[in-house]
């Protein structure tokens, strides 16, 4: 029998390194943890790469597996609000849409505020749709809500295509502003899983955050201007609001799509600022508390 | 070769605390209700009251397992054994002390854990694949090996809701088996699948041992336990009381189950369920001598389980095991039969009644699972052992103490002129 060498194993410069060999090498040390450990440790993250992948396969696959319509689900939504929020605040309300066709205008904003707005509500109950992973295997548990996120993605592909398509139609050209498109799609997402890891987290605990969510989404579209232009609201607080990181995405849209004049800079900083504070204390607290997820689930 | 330690605990504990986590979900309102009593009790000055109970799952358990042992852990339910594997496959963390793992650690604590039932037997080869840690490349490589030891080659596109209990539990089990880890900790998947499956399963279980890789193994069977591994834990109330070779800590646990037998059994705390009504006592009685736990083989008797509270809709299952923990039979109440009578003069008991014991001669034990309201009630291993004296089945005698086997039924032989 040929001899167990699993500690040091020479491995040639530049050879790829075979990922069981990278945790063989190791000794772990289990024992009661502080502050923080594991989640963001990038080492972890790594080795797991592989699981994180599947999840998000498994995420995207599921999404709309035995559903008639599909993908197309991915646009109908966003469609159906603009529909609704074109008859009611642009027609009866006759809220301004800074001068752009009310559609368009609600249209642009809907599509990052839909991929946001599932990503907290799926993300939210990622951990607890599983509870038999969390209790039963070991892996980092952000996959989860970072699952959730990536299926996000493919949704949130379908309906940008879709929504340029439109955009074309209405005869506007984005300006040299949708190169920006990218910094604002990762704002939206940062912020998204910052706090569907948060909502996730506390979601093992207290199962209280299932009625939260919805209803404080809802509260989250009203205060983003998706329906009125931020132009409404006064300056210092036009750009303060932009605290709200969604602010800075939707207006940020807004100016990269649909070529408008005036450059959001001051709220896409603020807002840039914001979702990357989201994302790091989602991320602090998910991994202060993960550590006890199996014994509450 | 220098034997290099796979697992070293020192003084690994665990605490769970009793109350909000275990009375189902905890609301944000009991915690607020509950934080402002602590402040409010500190404030009054009643100082630190305890206001939960713990319960020590493990207790300063420390044991050093060298690489390509196979240990059994052996003892109640509710022992620790279970613990024990989560903290060493890292699903949750030690209260106290620590374990030093080297290896890449595979666990089967449930056979099909993370397997979807949308997805299709592929993808979910895939999914649980990364899911007890296999790399993307090493699933494909192994896929087809993977497949035909499950035998579900043309179900491969369907998804798993479709598939049979059989066949999904044949799939989870074939990916867990070729993880190939360095450390394997498997917590009763055996117990599931037909027979053949289950031979099959521990045929590879053996294979993973022999080639080398640290198995820690959790089984009620004592006779796999034994037939797998070299060195028994046994654990009793979160703490090691025994670290022998498999037949000495199998014998002690043996022993052990036969005193708690003998206690009163209310004093037992190692039973599950709802526990509304409790199993009191259980004894079987040779209908013909009157004997209480001695029983002649082939004779009527009948097994009696006393019990603190009548409930609505109560119902029995016992099953009988050998002497190793294998076992033999289960008689359930709920299979009914028009023979069966439901008697209001009855009282807190319900006896079974077995018309020939075809056991043959040895010591058994019996495991009681008693329901009411349609909940289990009241589940307890080991409410009794008792010993079957050689005896004659239809006019014919027993095979002996010794012979294969557990049990002997009634026949008849044509055979050639002598």
């Amino acid at each position: 029998m040929p001899e167990l060498t699993t500690t040091e194993k020479p491995v040639a410069a530049g050879a790829e390194v075979d990922y069981h060999d990278s945790r063989e090498a190791v000794t772990v040390r289990l024992e009661k943890t502080r502050g923080f450990s594991r989640v963001l440790s990038p080492r972890e993250l790594w080795l797991y790469r592989d699981l994180a992948l599947q999840i998000a396969l498994r995420d995207i696959v599921l999404r709309y597996r035995q559903t008639a319509l599909g993908a197309a689900w991915a646009i109908l939504q966003p469609v159906a609000l603009m529909i609704v929020f074109a008859l009611f605040f642009g027609r009866v309300a006759g809220v301004s849409s800074d001068g752009l066709p009310y559609a368009l205008f609600a249209l642009v904003a809907l599509v990052p505020w839909s991929f946001f707005s599932s990503s907290l509500l799926l993300g939210s109950e990622s951990l607890v749709l599983h509870t038999e992973l969390v209790s039963k295997i070991y892996f980092p548990r952000i996959f989860m809500p970072m699952g959730v996120i990536a299926a996000g993605f493919v949704d949130l592909g379908i309906s940008l295509v879709i929504m340029i398509a439109v955009v074309l139609i209405y005869g506007i050209v984005p300006g040299i502003g949708i190169l920006m498109l990218p910094v604002l799609i990762l704002m939206a997402a940062a912020a998204a899983l910052g706090v569907a890891a948060l909502l996730s987290a506390v979601n093992v605990r207290y199962r209280d955050v299932r009625y939260v969510v919805p209803f404080a989404v809802q509260m989250w579209l009203f205060i983003t201007p998706i329906a009125y232009p931020s132009s409404l609201i006064g300056q210092p607080w036009r750009t303060l609001s932009a605290i709200n990181p969604m602010v800075g995405v939707v207006e940020g849209f807004r100016w990269a799509v649909l070529n408008t004049s005036t450059v959001p800079w001051a709220q896409m900083g603020v807002s840039a600022v914001s979702a990357i504070a989201l994302l790091l204390l989602g991320l602090a607290y998910f991994d202060r508390v993960e550590r006890s997820f199996a014994d509450v689930i | 070769m220098a034997a290099q330690t796979a697992i070293e605990a020192q003084g690994l504990s665990k605490e769970f605390r009793l109350g909000l986590s275990h009375q189902g979900y905890g609301t944000l309102r009991d915690s607020l209700v509950g934080g402002v009593k602590r402040v409010g009790s500190k404030l009054v000055g009643r100082g630190d009251q305890v206001e939960f109970d713990y319960l020590k799952a493990l207790d300063d358990v420390s044991f050093k397992i060298e690489n390509g042992e196979a240990v059994g852990l052996i003892g109640h339910n509710g022992a620790g054994k279970s613990t024990l594997l989560k903290l060493l496959s890292r699903i949750i963390e030690p209260s106290g002390g620590w374990a030093d793992v080297t290896g890449r650690v595979g666990s089967l604590l449930e056979v099909g854990t993370g397997f979807h039932p949308e997805l299709t037997g592929r993808e979910n080869v895939f999914l649980n694949g990364a899911i007890l840690g296999m790399r993307r490349a090493e699933i494909r490589s192994r896929f087809d090996e993977i497949v035909a030891f499950a035998d579900v080659e043309r179900f491969l596109d369907t998804p798993v809701k479709r598939y049979s209990s059989g066949m999904s539990v044949r799939l989870a089990f074939a990916v867990a088996a070729h993880l190939e880890p360095e450390i394997l900790l498997v917590d009763e998947v055996l117990a599931v699948g037909d027979a053949a499956f289950q031979r099959k399963s521990l045929a590879k279980m053996g294979e993973v041992a022999k080639a080398g890789s640290t198995v820690i193994f959790v089984s009620h069977n004592l006779a796999t336990i034994q037939a797998l591994c070299r060195r028994g834990i046994l654990l009793e109330r979160g703490q090691v009381i025994a670290d022998a070779p498999v037949q000495e800590a199998v014998d002690q646990y043996l022993r052990k189950l036969e005193r708690a037998a003998n206690d009163d059994l209310l004093t037992r705390e190692d039973r599950h369920g709802w526990k509304e009504t409790l199993v009191k006592r259980l004894y079987i009685q040779d209908l013909a001598t009157g004997h209480e736990d001695v029983v002649i083989g082939g004779r009527p008797a009948k097994i009696v389980v006393e019990f603190t509270e009548l409930l609505p809709m109560m119902e029995c299952e016992l099953t009988i095991l050998n002497s190793l923990g294998h076992p033999i039979t289960t008689l359930d109440s709920q299979l009914s039969s028009v023979a069966d009578e439901r008697d209001p003069e009855l009282g807190t008991r319900i006896e079974c009644e077995v018309p020939s014991l075809p056991l043959i001669p040895g010591r058994y034990r019996i495991d009681v699972n008693l329901k009411g309201r349609q909940e289990v009630q009241d589940l307890l291993q080991a409410a009794t052992f008792f010993d079957v004296e050689p005896g004659v089945i239809d006019g014919r005698p027993m095979p002996a103490v010794g012979a294969d086997g557990d049990t002997v039924f009634a026949q008849r032989w044509l055979l050639p002129p002598r």
